[in-house]
């Protein structure tokens, strides 16, 4: 006997999980503290798991009945962020971006520095100062400091790494956090482990890297050499009305519009098996979803399916604004309709689904 | 040969949903080879023939996918918003049709210019369809299309818009026909997928296959046009043997065992040097420890338009060579 309901329900332990694993820090290559969570809470979920060489997590859920298909659930753990590049003479730290940030951003912002979180800020010139036309220039990187204050070159060194310091809150129906690109999707595997159909084996691959290239990922899928693999991952909302009131042609995709199937991105074509499979669980459960406009943009599906001899994948993502900015905001139903869509699609799994060639 | 290119060339199969194109392969090669499969990314991927001691396990590739693009929008009014599989430049779009997967046509227009120098961008065309509303369009945000262009035969010279690379899927064809029974080598011929959007088809099936040798088939620009790049291939002089191209830089010993075929069999041949492109010799050469690899080019005028054009003697010259390889044990020296 368990008390586990068959459908995974969004409720406070959940949202509890989701601001520890967006509070902590993880920028790409140092994942370890949100590694430590995510090996915590599946333990108890899995028959098997392990790190591999890059830091990955994989684990394994098996089928409990013979002829299932494997599949690989991909999540990234890193996160966008700051690396420090300089000794910090008086607590004034130079610094790396990470992943895609957009350096227009950064002044002013607090930060978070390593794994003690130390807090700081990166530095601007106040307005108060500035000459005129100064603030229509975007100030580079390679002249912006982490300022930790004095004695702040005792409390970081060269190489630690940064995050924006916005802590997760829940707003009515948002949530807001610095990370949940991709905690979203971290918290959404370990929802479905614990909720993992008996008629597949659910491989969850926690990756590394993803940020700077969809690195983790890569070993993942060779090691796993699943039948199918999907990339849950959070991605943009600019569903925003234009100044000028004409139609917004270019969203990507659309906050409160349910999870976001990806079509075709840079780096993916997915693969159209796996979407129609997709939509027929979600009409038959009356789930809403979207399409992710397609465009660029790239997920680890995109370093997924081309391991080995090419494994059928697809990506199913999260809506959110604002991203990799300090606050991504996303909304609670948007995911827990993804939560609710993946649970459907791997519950109907069956191999027939792969059984007619990609057309 | 030309009514085989012609059923090829007008099939509309952009990247990723190559299954029109993989049909009519899978018709033409009925019985021509030991084993065949569709991997997972949609490769069609035939065998022929046993490895002899004296032979080698070899790969070819040509690619089946042709550039196009993908509906990202229907707006208010029925147009249809879109962006670029592949390749596709804006100033070769304005005016031109498209033929989606699921059968729908439709032109390309554009937003009113400031000036008539410039040339739209692409977030400013739009594909119209007929339709008058979101409700009563028949393309849905996702469906793919390839540009619509009938088949031109000028005689020596042929013109169509995907020779890229459906020239090259015919003279596998064509190869798998005329297989020398004599031959020593276990051959795969891959009818790849997902070229023009990074290689990939051709990733996977170098993997699964880990062959001994690898040669893709795949067109080349060439330098004899009015004011053209300067580059050394030309239309009508020959199957073009690639020495190195922006991706690759092809094994010297298989440029010169392909240099020494094409003479010991009086096969018209140039060498071709591509500053920029690639194909799928690339990832079959980086596939596993690594792999001999090279390719044979189809030279061909306007790459990535809606008329590309190759020369008839030449793609009977690329068929020639790789039969010729293909007879007798393969040394790299």
């Amino acid at each position: 006997m368990n008390d586990i309901p068959l459908l995974p329900i969004i409720g406070d332990a959940e949202i509890a999980l989701l601001e520890k694993l967006s509070n902590a820090n993880a920028v790409s290559g140092d994942e370890g503290e949100v590694r430590a969570i995510v090996l915590e809470q599946v333990r108890p979920l899995v028959d098997e798991v392990k790190v591999d060489a890059l830091g990955n997590v994989l684990a394994v859920r098996k089928a409990r009945q013979p002829g299932a298909l494997r599949v690989m659930l991909a999540a990234h753990m890193d996160e966008i962020g700051f690396m420090l590049t300089s000794d910090g003479e008086d607590g004034l730290f130079s610094f790396a971006l990470v992943g895609g940030i957009d350096e227009r951003i950064l002044p002013g912002k607090p930060v978070k520095v390593g794994k003690d979180h130390v807090p700081g800020v990166i530095g601007a010139k106040p307005i108060h100062l500035q000459e005129e036309g100064e603030d229509e220039r975007s100030i580079p990187v390679d002249s912006l400091k982490i300022d930790l204050g004095p004695g702040g070159e005792n409390k970081a060194k060269k190489g630690d790494r940064a995050t924006f310091a916005t802590t997760f809150q829940r707003v009515g129906p948002s949530l807001i956090g610095k990370a949940l690109d991709n905690r979203l999707g971290v918290a959404t595997i370990i929802e479905l482990l614990r909720h993992a159909p008996d008629s597949i084996e659910l491989i969850g691959a926690f990756t590394v890297q993803e940020e700077i290239g969809l690195r983790g990922a890569r070993v993942a899928a060779y090691a796993i050499n699943p039948d199918l693999a999907i990339a849950i991952d959070s991605t943009p909302a600019y569903d925003l009305p234009l100044w000028d009131g004409s139609e917004n042609t270019v969203y990507n995709t659309r906050l409160g519009a349910g999870p976001a199937i990806y079509l075709t991105d840079s780096s993916t074509l997915s693969d159209p098996r796996i979407i129609q499979h997709l939509v027929r669980s979600a009409e038959a459960e009356g789930i809403p979803y979207q399409f992710r406009q397609p465009g660029g943009g790239g997920t680890d599906a995109g370093a997924i399916h081309k391991q080995r001899a090419g494994i059928p994948s697809v990506s199913v993502s999260v809506p959110g604004r604002y991203a990799h900015t300090p606050a991504l905001v996303v909304r609670l139903e948007d995911w827990q309709n993804t939560l609710r869509l993946l649970h459907s699609a791997l519950r109907r799994l069956t191999p027939d689904v792969l059984a007619e060639p990609r057309p | 040969m030309k009514s085989l290119i012609q059923k090829l060339v007008e099939s509309i199969g952009p990247s990723g949903y190559e299954g029109a194109t993989r049909e009519i392969v899978r018709a033409e090669i009925a019985g021509l080879g030991d084993e065949q499969h569709i991997d997972a990314l949609g490769n069609l991927i035939v065998r022929k023939g046993h490895k002899a001691a004296n032979g080698l396990r070899i790969m070819l590739s040509a690619h089946m996918d042709e550039i196009g693009i993908i509906a990202t929008h229907i707006d208010e009014n029925g147009f249809v918003r879109f962006t670029t599989i592949g390749g596709v430049r804006p100033h070769t779009c304005f005016g031109g049709r498209v033929q989606f997967v699921n059968g729908v046509r439709g032109v390309i227009g554009g937003e009113r210019l400031e000036s008539q120098d410039k040339v739209h961008t692409f977030e400013q065309m739009y594909i119209d369809v007929g339709a008058s509303s979101r409700a009563d369009c028949p393309v849905k945000v996702g469906d793919m299309a390839g540009f619509e262009r009938p088949f031109l035969d000028l005689g020596n010279r042929l013109v169509a818009k995907s020779m890229d690379d459906r020239i090259s899927v015919a003279v596998l064809i064509e190869a798998l026909r005329q297989f020398p029974a004599n031959s020593p080598h276990e051959v795969y011929f891959v009818f790849s997928t997902q070229e023009e959007v990074g290689l990939r088809g051709a990733t996977t099936a170098a993997y699964a296959i880990d062959p001994d040798l690898g040669i893709s088939v795949d067109v080349t620009a060439t330098g004899d046009m009015p004011k053209g790049p300067k580059m050394e291939v030309g239309l009508g002089k020959g199957a073009a043997i690639k020495v190195r191209d922006g991706g690759m830089l092809s094994d010297p010993r298989l440029v010169r065992f392909l240099v020494n075929t094409a003479e010991q069999h009086n096969i018209p041949y140039q060498l071709e040097i591509l500053e920029g492109g690639t194909t799928d010799a690339r990832v079959i050469q980086i596939t596993r420890a690594g792999v001999p690899a090279g390719c044979i080019s189809i030279p061909c005028r306007y790459i990535h338009s809606p008329s590309e054009m190759v020369d008839y003697g030449d793609v009977q010259n690329v068929v020639r060579l790789l039969t010729a390889t293909l007879s007798g044990p393969i040394t790299l020296e």
